[in-house]
């Protein structure tokens, strides 16, 4: 091959590098392993991580454990969809168009939305951008948060809005564990609320609808336990302007964090403002339906520095799984799991008003995820939960100090019974 | 033609929604073991009233639907799939295996780092191995994919010059660049000044002369750049920007051209981002998930997005969050960890020669697909290139046959097409990245198909104007569904 380009050695081919630039060493990396090695080697550093497989698992806080249909990972492992790239040439990707159209159908028919996008990175990246198209539509600079926003998407917000100087207004916490609603200042873009909130707090939304409005802002309901979607009303139809957050709980495997699936939806009014790929309809020249990448005249590709957004990828192969997970489910089917999830926490809830030493210091009602007062230490609990073979949840000492000593507890379909209860009893210390 | 895809049986299939039927369903809830409870009086108003309107279809039909929707796709394990500046290599099925072992899947990001040594462990390793590759001197590992690694690092650079009390207003990028360049530096609030190419391709120390002064936060460049090609003059370009106070962004999209050859940090990069779904082989998966580590220098190090894992005297891996100057948090968690696993696993299979063979391979690949198409295509900037070339339609302007043609004429070859209309310097361009993972045959199959369509432009120009013609679907009408966006399916809303 070299011969046929008329070249005598492979470094030859590096020529157009200045020599002082030219690696003249080997890297120093590991010896090159064979597949055998590699394993092993990769083996050894899974088996060191706690994992949901290995014991009975109540941390969510943002990242929760779902029992995953085997059919999700047969269909999502299809190569076919793995090792190709965006949908640039529709003709030969009509198998990730149509999921994505289909992906954005069934997310406006969870959220009460007209459009939603080909997902986002995550949810927390996904409510930074919400907040960002709520401040392009307004052209306002105040983005205000309710209380029980997640701690890291807060975080995540002031990083994304540092860089054009939009200023962050946080709402106070009730004393029931909701978001106190307000006047909003008359300048503000957005007010952002989390549902069900980070302390577990389902919210009502009317009252922060009703805010927003009065003040001209957007409302928009940030969700990370998607699953409460199929229980609690459609934000969009109770008068959220933008639906965004995490779809992870949608089949999405825990992974440490990521990738997880970010969405976005909002009303057709702001569908030019709305970050990231959208798939349409269209026709092909027989007049036989497909599906194209479409409104690409936001994107970076094409407006450069006057994009909605820098974003270029999406967590395509995260939504297929999202899909597939919604398909198998269904309608009746994605309910009742939530429902089910419903009654595992009220079980929870019922038996730590019955354990001496716990309590519930937040009186909201809730979905899958509550806080529980414990007798010592948040971190003291959760030891005894984790000699016991159980991850007991989330201790809030740094992320809500002013509890006290508890525990962020999620109950899905995965905690039995049995597991709850030996649960309460280790983090109260009974015995 | 060359036939290297032929006829097939093709399913059809339509949507979910179509298919629904009232009661049917694809998996059980499992029996409660709990008390029933009375939704509406825990939830009241919050209830919602209506279930969700999602398909109700059953396992088999969930199974049928993707698996025929799947055979719709072109992929790289079905052929060649040259699309330039994507680095299209083959993915190791093993690192598939290993993202999948429950340590790694079933890990929670709030778990106690006491309970999740082995991903922090790995995490740290990874840093450190690309900062070797690199020749940076930290990395993060936060962002999910290079747009918002380069959104990291115009945001590191900001921090720099706000801690410094220097405001800069300027961000420059080359005409070349990708898009997400001046994206994610508006993002930030500079102000964009693009610098022209030369005649040569390649952006020349004069040209930058002329535009860079202290209002000049950073040049942003990627080399090698869109048109395959080294920036000769790196070197000099960052002492410029250097000499003003200025930093240098890397684009890294390019990299896999430099492994173990050449490292950015050894040019005068101050920042660049890496592309795990390129170089390091982690699966695109239809438009994501990447991820996008970040590479640093040490001032740049008080900057980076918190928190950093680090290694105790005792040996131990935690996390650093006390951090008082980072830009802050980027991701909810840690990132797509799910994808550092594989290309971690993908280094380690590799080792440093492994590592250089890919540089060399896809380097070797590029220049010799562009020598077989250089009789027949017109070849803008006539250099040796490094991972990819750009070749243009222009020799076929009196047929009437257009890149965009070629490309979809080449599907019908069984192939992906090349990025087409990118660099938007060059008219007309197919940017054709072939990669290290092709064969010699396979790189004459797929020169040979281009050949063949520069033929068929001059002797049956319609039927390339035309194509495809063998895939289930005749040329999309884009135009239609921009003008009229139909964004989801609503009852007797299809357009069939």
């Amino acid at each position: 091959m070299l011969e046929s380009i008329g070249r005598r050695s492979l470094s030859e081919l590096f020529a157009a590098i200045p020599a002082a630039l030219r690696l003249e060493r080997a890297l120093d990396v590991p010896d090159a392993h064979s597949e055998q090695e590699a394993l092993t080697a990769l083996e050894a550093l899974a088996s060191r991580n706690e994992n949901a497989a290995q014991c009975d698992w109540f941390l969510g806080a943002g990242c929760y454990p779902h029992f995953l249909p085997s059919a999700i990972d047969t269909l999502a492992s299809r190569a076919e969809f793995t090792t190709a790239y965006t949908p640039y040439q529709a003709e030969i990707s009509q198998g990730t168009l149509q999921t994505i159209f289909e992906w954005q159908t069934m997310l406006c028919a969870l959220t009460g939305l007209e459009v939603a996008n080909a997902s986002l990175y995550d949810g927390a990246s996904a409510t930074a951008e919400a907040a960002l198209m709520a401040l392009r539509i307004t052209r306002r600079s105040k983005v205000v948060l309710a209380a029980g926003l997640h701690p890291h998407y807060r975080e995540v917000l002031a990083t994304y809005l540092g860089g054009i100087g939009a200023e962050i207004v946080t709402l106070p916490r009730a004393s029931d564990g909701r978001s106190q609603v307000g006047a909003l200042p008359a300048d503000a873009a957005c007010l952002v609320v989390q549902q069900p909130n980070f302390f577990g707090a389902v919210e009502t939304l009317r009252e922060h609808a009703e805010a927003a409005r009065a003040a001209g802002a957007l409302l928009i309901v940030s969700t990370n336990e998607a699953l409460s979607l199929a229980l609690l009303n459609a934000p969009g139809e109770i008068g959220a302007d933008i639906v965004c957050g995490e779809a992870q709980s949608f089949g999405v495997p825990m992974s440490f964090g990521g990738p997880h699936l970010g969405f976005l939806s909002a009303s057709e009014k702001h569908l030019r403002q709305i970050p990231g790929r959208l798939v349409g309809e269209t026709v092909d020249a027989a007049g036989k339906r497909g599906f194209v990448l479409t409104l690409a005249t936001r994107e970076q590709h094409i407006r450069r520095e006057r994009a909605t957004s820098n974003i270029c990828t999406n967590q395509s192969l995260c939504l297929l799984m999202a899909t597939i997970y919604l398909a198998l489910l269904g309608r009746r089917g994605l309910r009742e799991l939530a429902e089910l999830n419903l009654a595992k926490a009220e079980y929870a809830k019922a038996r730590v008003r019955e354990t001496a030493g716990l309590t519930l210091p937040l009186a909201a009602p809730t979905f899958n995820e509550f806080v529980v007062a414990v007798p010592d230490s948040g971190a003291a609990a959760l030891a005894r939960a984790r000699g016991a073979n159980m991850v007991g949840g989330l201790d809030l000492k740094d992320f809500a100090p002013e509890l006290g000593p508890a525990v962020l507890v999620c109950t899905t379909e995965l905690a039995s019974k049995g597991a709850i209860e030996r649960l309460l009893a280790a983090l109260a210390g009974a015995g | 033609m060359t036939r290297n895809a032929g006829p097939g049986l093709g399913f059809e299939e339509s949507l979910l929604f179509e298919q629904s039927r009232p009661g049917r369903r694809g998996a059980e809830t499992p029996r409660s073991d709990v008390p029933a409870v009375d939704a509406a009086a825990l939830l009241g108003d919050a209830l919602r009233k209506r279930a969700p309107e999602l398909p109700e279809v059953s396992e088999v039909e969930v199974v049928r639907h993707f698996t025929r929707l799947s055979t719709w796709n072109a992929a790289i394990d079905l052929n060649l799939y040259p699309l330039g500046s994507c680095t299209m290599k083959y993915n190791p099925k093993l690192n598939e295996r290993v993202a999948r072992l429950p340590g790694f899947a079933q890990a929670h990001p709030l778990s106690p780092e006491s309970n999740t040594q082995g991903l922090l462990e790995l995490c740290w390793r990874l840093e450190r191995l690309l900062a070797e590759i690199s020749g940076m001197d930290r990395v993060t590992l936060q962002p999910a994919a290079g747009a918002q690694g380069e959104l990291a690092g115009i945001m590191m650079i900001r921090a720099y010059f706000d801690q410094r009390g220097e405001k800069r207003h300027k961000v420059l990028a080359p005409d070349s660049a990708h898009g997400t360049n001046p994206a994610s530096a508006a993002l930030n609030g500079y102000e964009v000044v693009t610098v022209p190419s030369g005649e040569d391709g390649i952006l020349h120390p004069d040209a930058l002369a002329r535009v860079m002064d202290e209002d000049v936060a950073a040049l942003m460049i990627t080399n090698p750049n869109t048109l395959g090609l080294f920036e000769e003059h790196i070197v000099e370009l960052c002492e410029l920007v250097h000499a003003r106070g200025g930093l240098v962004y890397g684009d890294g999209a390019n990299l896999n051209a430099l492994l173990g050859v050449a490292r950015p940090g050894d040019m005068g990069i101050d920042v660049m981002h890496f592309n795990l779904h390129k170089t390091f082989s982690t699966p695109h998966g239809g438009g994501g998930p990447g991820a996008g580590p970040v590479g640093l220098t040490t001032a740049l190090a008080p900057y980076m997005p918190r928190p950093v894992v680090e290694k105790t005297a005792e040996g131990r891996y935690a996390f650093d969050f006390d951090r008082p100057h980072s830009i802050g948090r980027l991701h909810g968690y840690h990132g797509n960890v799910g994808m550092l696993i594989r290309a971690y696993c993908y280094i380690l299979t590799l080792g440093a020669e492994g590592l250089r063979r890919c540089a060399e391979m896809a380097v070797l690949n590029a220049n010799y697909l562009l020598e077989r198409l250089r009789p027949a295509y017109h070849v803008p900037i006539d250099r040796p290139v490094m991972h990819e070339c750009v070749i243009s339609d222009r020799a076929l302007a009196d047929t009437g046959v257009s890149t965009l043609d070629v490309a979809k004429r080449l599907i019908d070859h069984g192939y992906h097409p090349p990025t087409i209309y990118f660099p938007l310097i060059v008219a007309g361009a197919m940017m054709i990245e072939p990669t290290e993972s092709e064969s010699q045959e396979g790189l004459d199959r797929f020169a040979d198909a281009l050949l063949a369509i520069a033929r068929e432009a001059r002797d049956d120009p319609e039927t390339v104007r035309s194509a495809p013609h063998h895939t289930r679907h005749r040329r999309l009408d884009e135009t239609r569904a921009a003008r009229r966006p139909i964004l989801r399916w609503r009852p007797g809303s299809s357009s069939n």
